[in-house]
Parts: structure tokens; C-alpha cells; sequence
């Protein structure tokens, strides 16, 4: 076992030597599910959340899509892996990716073939699992355009791709969705769905839902406009597309919408809560998560934040940007809508993830979702009504005094409201939000969801910008920096239903790493230097960790291999938009670079070094 | 050779497809002294001619350095000016105050596509293949000199190591 980091420390403390290094064997596995069967009900008592099993059937052992399942929980039934003997863990197989941007995309396990698919320029490789390290059973080069690279607001990343009917589903950073047969490689369809001389690149992973493959776009920093499309799994043929800003029409806007709350209620109001025109620039775009519920059948997204950044150009709510859309994956027809920030002033986008989980709200059984937001609050949001049920800071913020349950609206600290020429100093989150793209995980053994996290504040100057379509139409300066405590990220366990953190272990470096929670009652997660770490779900007591060489901002995922084995999957690799100081070989001095991230990270060159390797965990076999 | 860049007439005309309020701006920012003195590049020497490699086979050598380039490099005036071209044409953006971003640091000192002020130029009206835009049908080319000046302005302060500069900054008081 490697020593622990310096900074790292835990509120809670309990820190347990992983000392017991008795070899696991079935009929201890079986008694440690067991023991966990009795226990964590017990103490969760009726009050912890389940996932609903249409979102999330059974366990087969694969990984098929980013987020695991519908419901989002990054949870893997698997338990062969736990906290007696994770300390054990070792390296099955390495595979290098051969490109040095950063790396988010999660690893994807069907039948015995591993898919990832690296940044730009989006190389896809199958791995043959059922062979020896795992080599390579084909590699596909879509080629993307070298100029889209110009257009990618924050690092060239790609968060993925997706499984489904014997076909593998990703996108390029110009535009294309492709659809390969996962046997051979071979291209069955590729459809363009935009244009990067208006700024437009697709960095999100798609989904499947329904036979249909669910796209959105990135740009928010360009001026872009933001959509969500559904091609169909068979022929790649643009089904629907429902665009954030804009009429009702074009936003797939009918009859049967029905927002919780008046604001989000009313005629075009993609247009009307805009100055003339602006709409058509305003961004919304859709580069993070969906979520499906087949017993409601609606899927579930927010969109991104509104251009530009300089808020004086836009009066008006900004409809739909950072916005939660409900909508019907068949015809894209929205149900209804929760703007989490009207006429966001700091860059808080909505594309964080959704978990899907049923639980007891004042002893009323609902359906809700768990949305951590940019905002720095963690939104449990009514599935069938839109309604919010809590909204809790899972952070330090003080940008939002806290948000009205009455309304839908945050109500914001004036003191911390951006306007042309004048520096606020210390908005806490910063433009980054709490928390950016990486995706939490949910546990139905403890109950718990599990965040990770900035603690960035930031000042913030805005200034007038001109849209040249191409170009970055943001008209900020912001300097991000690193929130109290002086750590700048956190790992919080967070009681949805209590509504407060019940641990939260506090990292130098921001977390720009996803996380996952396994039935061996463990949480992985990664962090910007290197470090893959695997935590007790219970207390947050550090059970391994394992240096990979690069920093980490991907995804981890657990697998039942040919063998019946569990494994461990993470992409290495620093980048992003916290990461592009290595990746892209920014310069530290200017705190302003990168959107103000190099403020905050002018450290990160003399902490890791890009590269990206794929490395594969499992246990040693007796 | 010839190239769009060169014909000062036709780079006015493109202008239109900036928004008003820009025209106006780089109307005004125009230093009638050097549009005088002919701000196109050099035929002989000048931004089409420029090597972005440094091998030269067979004993060849580096073409000479368009001489316009050093009317501007250094003078402050057209610093001035191509900082505010900078921010008007969304350089910032991508660059940011040098330190980059979507694009490329400009203050390291490193070049990708060379540091000269002729090659700064190129870089700039053709554009280069990993993102960076081509703004010759844009720009007149006396701007796009002043936005090199700017740019090669950026590089002058000494380099130092990353390690130097490792502070990431006073964390915030609750």
C-alpha cells in the first residue's frame, strides 16, 4: 500500500490500516454480503433510497454506457473487490492511448471487449479481453478536422462512448456521430450535426435510449446555440433535435408542457427572455449527462450556460440555458423545464449529471433525481413534476443565498453579481461551478451519493464583447482561486435524504475525476496528480491508492471479466479545462489563461505530466 | 505569387462582415502615417514567403525578413493599437492575456510557427492548421501587423521556469 498524500486529510477520522491481507475466498465474500445485507438497511433504516429497476436492472457485469445504467448511480454490483482486500490490488494490464490531451472518456466493457475512446483526434480502440493483456482487437481513426481543435473551449476531451445492439456509439470533436460494429470496427453510419465555423464541437458521450442515440453539443463559450439530438441506432438519421433557446417550436415546446414553476411557464419564452436576436448566440448547449426513467419515460439533461458571460449583454432570464429538461426520448417533446440559474451571471452551467433514485420525502414516497449544480447546491428534483424538493449547499458558496422552493429561483448575494468594468472579488464556486462534469455515484448499500469536487472561488470583471461567429463570445476576465480552507478540491459523501455531507475528505488539487461505488462497499475516484484512490464507503477512510503517471480525470468503472473476475478501469491522463495548463502547455504567469483557470492551477506543471494510459486493476489470483 | 492579403482594397471591402460598432473602432484606430508608408508586406520578402521549418536542404537558407515587419515590432504605438485589436477580435479569447488557452501561449517565448515578426504575421492572415483561424480576408494588413507587434510584445519578458511561478494564489476567507 502507498503512503498516504500530504494534504490529504478527513474530517471524520478514522483511518483503519488495511492490514488484514487474508486472502479472499468465496465463502468470505459471501459472508461480507451478507454481513452487509444486514447491516446497512439496518443502518439506513426505511429512509435510504432506492434505485428504480427499470433505470438500473440487474448487475450483468459489463459497463455498457458512461454513467453504468439510466439511473446514472456509477454502481457495480460486483464485490469481489472490498475493503479487507483492496490493498491487494494490482495491475492486470496497461494500454497506452498514444495521445497526450486529457483524458474523461469512461472505459466500456461488452461482451469481453473493452472500448475507449481517446481526445481528439477521438481514436477508438477495442480490447480483447478474453486474450492476455488484453490486445487490441481493432482501432478505428475518424480523422476529425485539425481545426476543430481551435473551436474546443477547454481542452480537446471526449467523455466516451456507448453500447448498444452490437454497435458502438461516440462523437468527434468536428461534429459526427459515428456508429461501428463492435466486433469488427467497421463504420455503419456517420452523421454530421454541425459546423465548427460556428464554434460547435461535441465533446459529451451519447446515450442510447429507445433505439435512438442521444447527442448534444459544446460551444457555450462561442456563441454557439445548444441542442440535444436523437438519431436513429440503425441508419444514423436525424429523428428529432430540440434546441435550448429559440421559439417553442424549435425547442419541441407543445401542449403538453407543464413547468412546477410560473417563470418557467409561458409563450417562446426562448425568445421573449432575451434582447432582440441575442437567442440565436445564447448558447445552452448540451455536453454533459442524460438520464432515462422507462416507467415515465423521460429522459433527463440540463443545458449549458448562457453567451456571453458578460451578463449586460443579455437582460432577460435567458431561456432555457442551465436548464433541467424532462422530455419524451420518442418525439424529444418536453414535459416540463426547472431553470436552475436564470440569467446565470457566473458561468454555471446545468449539464451536471441526474441519479435517479426513489426515496421518502416527509414520508411520502417520491420519484427524484440528484442533481448536483454548478451553483454549489445539490438539487433533489420531483421526476414526475419538476418540482425541487431540497437544495442544499454540498460546498462553501456564496454566490447564492439559497434557493427559494417557492419560486425555483436562487436568490443571489447582491455583493457577488458581475457588471462591466468592475472586479468582484472571491465568488465562491468560481466559473467552474462546486463542481464541473465529472459524475458522482450513487450507493443503494449506504444510501449515500458520493460528489467530487472543486473549492475554487474566483473574481470575476466582465466586459463587452462582439460576436464574430468562430470565436470565443464570453467578455469576462475572471482569476480563479483556491476557496477557504486553501484545499481545492473535496470528496463529499452526501446524504440525500438528510440533505447534509456525512464525511468529506479534503484534496489539494481540484477533482475533475468521476467516481464509482462498488457492492464490495468501496469508492474510486481519481485525482489531478495521479493518484487512483480507493475509499470505505461508509467512513471515507483511505483503503489504496496507486500513482498512474499522469494526472486523472476519467471515469472508473468495475467489470466481471471472461475469467469471472472483477476488475477496476481508469483512463490516466491530465487535461480539461483544469488540466489544460499541462496539456496544453499554458503559461503559469498569466492567471487570466484559460478562463481564469491558470489562476488557480499554476502549480499543476511542477505536479504531473500528460499522457494517456488505460490501466486495468485486479486482484492477484491464489 | 500573389495572395488576398496583399490587395488593401479588398481587405476594406471584407470588413463589413464585422459588426458596426468594430468597423468604427478599427477605423479609428488606423495610424494614417503607416497606412502611408504601405503596410503590405513585402513581394520579395514578405509573409508568403515565410518558412515555418528551419531545414533548408542542400544548403538553402531562411528567406530574408520582410522589412515592414520592423516598422512595427517595438514601436508603441502599433503595440497599442494591436492590443486593442486583440481584445476587439476575440484574439483574447483563445490567448488570453498570453497565457493561452484554447489556443497557444504567446508569452513562453516557444513558437510553433516561428517568432519573427513576418511569421507572426503569416500565422496570423493564413491561419494555422490546429485551430488558429485565417483573418486575412478580415483584417487589413496593417492591423494584422499591429496585432504581430502586440503579439511579439507579449514574448519579450524574460522566460522563467513554471516551478518560479508555482503559487496558486491566496485562498479565499469564508
Amino acid at each position: 500500500m502507498m503512503p498516504f498524500p500530504a494534504l490529504q486529510s478527513l474530517r471524520r477520522h478514522r483511518r483503519q490500516d488495511p492490514t488484514d491481507s487474508i486472502r479472499s475466498s468465496r465463502w468470505r465474500r459471501v459472508l461480507l454480503a451478507a454481513a452487509s445485507l444486514l447491516l446497512y438497511p439496518a443502518l439506513a433504516g426505511a429512509q435510504t433510497p432506492t434505485v428504480p429497476a427499470s433505470a438500473a436492472p440487474f448487475d450483468d457485469g459489463q459497463w455498457t454506457m458512461p454513467a453504468k445504467n439510466y439511473a446514472a448511480t456509477r454502481y457495480s454490483a460486483l464485490d469481489e473487490i472490498n475493503g479487507a482486500n483492496v490493498s491487494n490490488l494490482q495491475v492486470a494490464f496497461a494500454f497506452s492511448t498514444g495521445v497526450d490531451h486529457g483524458q474523461e472518456a469512461a472505459p466500456i466493457v461488452a461482451n469481453n471487449t473493452m472500448f475507449i475512446v481517446t481526445p481528439y483526434p477521438n481514436i477508438v480502440f477495442a480490447l480483447d479481453l478474453t486474450k492476455p493483456g488484453a490486445p487490441i482487437k481493432w482501432s478505428y481513426q475518424p480523422h476529425p478536422a485539425a481545426a476543430a481543435q481551435g473551436v474546443a473551449c477547454c481542452d480537446v476531451v471526449n467523455r466516451g462512448a456507448s453500447y448498444s445492439d452490437g454497435k458502438i456509439f461516440f462523437n468527434t470533436l468536428d461534429d459526427n456521430t459515428i456508429a461501428l460494429d463492435a466486433e469488427t470496427g467497421k463504420v455503419l453510419w456517420k452523421t454530421n450535426l454541425g459546423d465548427i465555423n460556428t464554434g460547435e464541437t461535441i465533446t459529451m458521450a451519447p446515450l442510447v435510449v429507445k433505439g435512438k442515440v442521444l447527442v448534444g453539443d459544446s460551444g457555450g463559450e462561442l456563441g454557439v446555440r445548444g441542442w440535444l439530438t436523437a438519431l436513429d441506432i440503425a441508419t444514423g438519421k436525424i429523428l428529432w433535435r430540440a434546441f435550448a433557446t429559440g421559439p417553442d417550436k424549435d425547442v419541441l415546446i407543445g401542449p403538453g408542457f407543464r413547468s412546477f414553476y410560473p417563470s418557467d411557464n409561458g409563450a417562446d419564452l426562448g425568445v421573449t427572455t432575451w434582447p432582440t436576436d441575442a437567442w440565436q448566440t445564447g448558447g445552452g448547449t448540451m455536453w454533459g449527462w442524460i438520464a432515462y426513467d422507462p416507467d415515465l419515460n423521460l429522459i433527463y439533461y440540463g443545458t449549458g450556460n448562457p453567451g456571453p458571460w458578460n451578463q449586460e449583454q443579455r437582460p432577460g432570464d435567458n431561456k432555457w440555458t442551465t436548464t433541467l429538461f424532462a422530455r419524451d426520448p420518442d418525439t424529444g417533446a418536453a414535459k416540463w423545464a426547472l431553470q436552475y440559474n436564470p440569467h446565470d451571471e457566473h458561468d454555471y452551467d446545468g449539464i451536471n449529471e441526474q441519479i435517479l433514485v426513489d426515496m421518502n420525502v416527509d414520508g411520502k414516497p417520491r420519484k427524484v433525481l440528484l442533481h448536483p449544480d454548478r451553483n454549489g447546491h445539490l438539487y433533489v428534483v420531483d421526476r414526475e413534476s419538476g418540482e425541487i424538493v431540497s437544495a442544499n449547499p454540498y460546498g462553501y458558496v456564496n454566490s447564492v443565498l439559497r434557493v427559494d422552493l417557492n419560486t425555483g429561483r436562487p436568490v443571489m448575494n447582491p455583493d457577488k453579481l458581475t457588471r462591466v468594468g468592475v472586479v468582484v472579488h472571491d465568488i465562491c464556486p468560481t466559473a467552474s461551478g462546486l463542481k464541473d462534469w465529472n459524475p458522482s455515484a450513487f450507493s443503494p448499500l449506504t444510501g449515500l451519493m458520493y460528489i467530487p469536487h472543486e473549492n475554487l472561488c474566483m473574481d470575476w470583471k466582465s466586459r463587452s464583447v462582439s460576436y464574430i461567429a468562430g470565436t470565443p463570445f464570453v467578455g469576462a476576465e475572471v482569476v480563479s482561486k483556491p476557496g477557504p480552507g486553501g484545499n481545492r478540491g473535496e470528496f463529499t459523501a452526501w446524504d440525500p435524504v438528510a440533505g447534509k455531507a456525512v464525511w468529506t475528505i479534503k484534496e489539494d488539487l481540484p477533482l475533475w475525476s468521476g467516481a464509482m461505488a462498488t457492492a464490495g462497499g468501496l469508492v474510486f475516484y481519481g485525482t489531478m496528480d495521479g493518484w487512483f484512490k480507493a475509499v470505505d464507503a461508509k467512513t471515507g477512510d483511505l483503503k489504496w491508492q496507486f500513482q498512474t503517471g499522469s494526472g486523472i480525470i476519467g471515469q472508473p468503472v468495475a467489470y466481471r471479466g471472461p475469467d469471472g473476475h472483477e476488475y477496476i478501469a481508469i483512463l490516466s491522463g491530465v487535461g480539461g479545462w483544469a488540466g489544460a495548463i499541462v496539456s496544453g502547455d499554458l503559461d503559469p504567469r498569466d492567471p487570466t489563461g484559460a478562463l481564469g483557470m491558470i489562476g488557480v492551477m499554476a502549480d499543476l506543471k511542477t505536479k504531473t505530466a500528460p499522457g494517456g494510459t488505460l490501466y486495468v486493476f485486479t486482484l492477484p489470483r491464489s | 505569387m500573389s495572395s488576398p492579403c496583399r490587395d488593401p482594397e479588398r481587405s476594406v471591402a471584407e470588413t463589413h462582415l464585422l459588426p458596426i460598432a468594430v468597423v468604427t473602432f478599427l477605423a479609428l484606430s488606423a495610424n494614417d502615417a503607416m497606412a502611408q508608408q504601405g503596410a503590405a508586406p513585402d513581394a520579395d520578402s514578405g509573409p508568403d514567403s515565410v518558412s515555418v521549418t528551419g531545414l533548408f536542404p542542400n544548403g538553402g537558407a531562411p528567406p530574408a525578413q520582410d522589412p515592414v515587419g520592423a516598422r512595427f515590432e517595438e514601436s508603441k504605438l502599433a503595440i497599442a493599437d494591436g492590443k486593442q485589436l486583440f481584445n476587439q477580435m476575440n484574439c483574447t479569447g483563445c490567448h488570453f492575456n498570453g497565457g493561452g488557452g484554447m489556443g497557444p501561449a504567446l508569452m513562453s517565448g516557444h513558437w510553433r510557427y516561428g517568432g519573427q515578426m513576418d511569421q507572426i504575421y503569416a500565422s496570423i492572415a493564413q491561419g494555422r492548421p490546429n485551430g488558429m483561424p485565417s483573418w486575412q480576408f478580415v483584417l487589413q494588413p496593417q492591423q494584422i501587423w499591429e496585432l504581430a507587434a502586440y503579439v511579439k510584445s507579449l514574448s519579450m519578458t524574460a522566460p522563467i521556469s513554471a516551478s518560479e511561478t508555482a503559487a496558486p494564489g491566496a485562498s479565499v476567507k469564508p
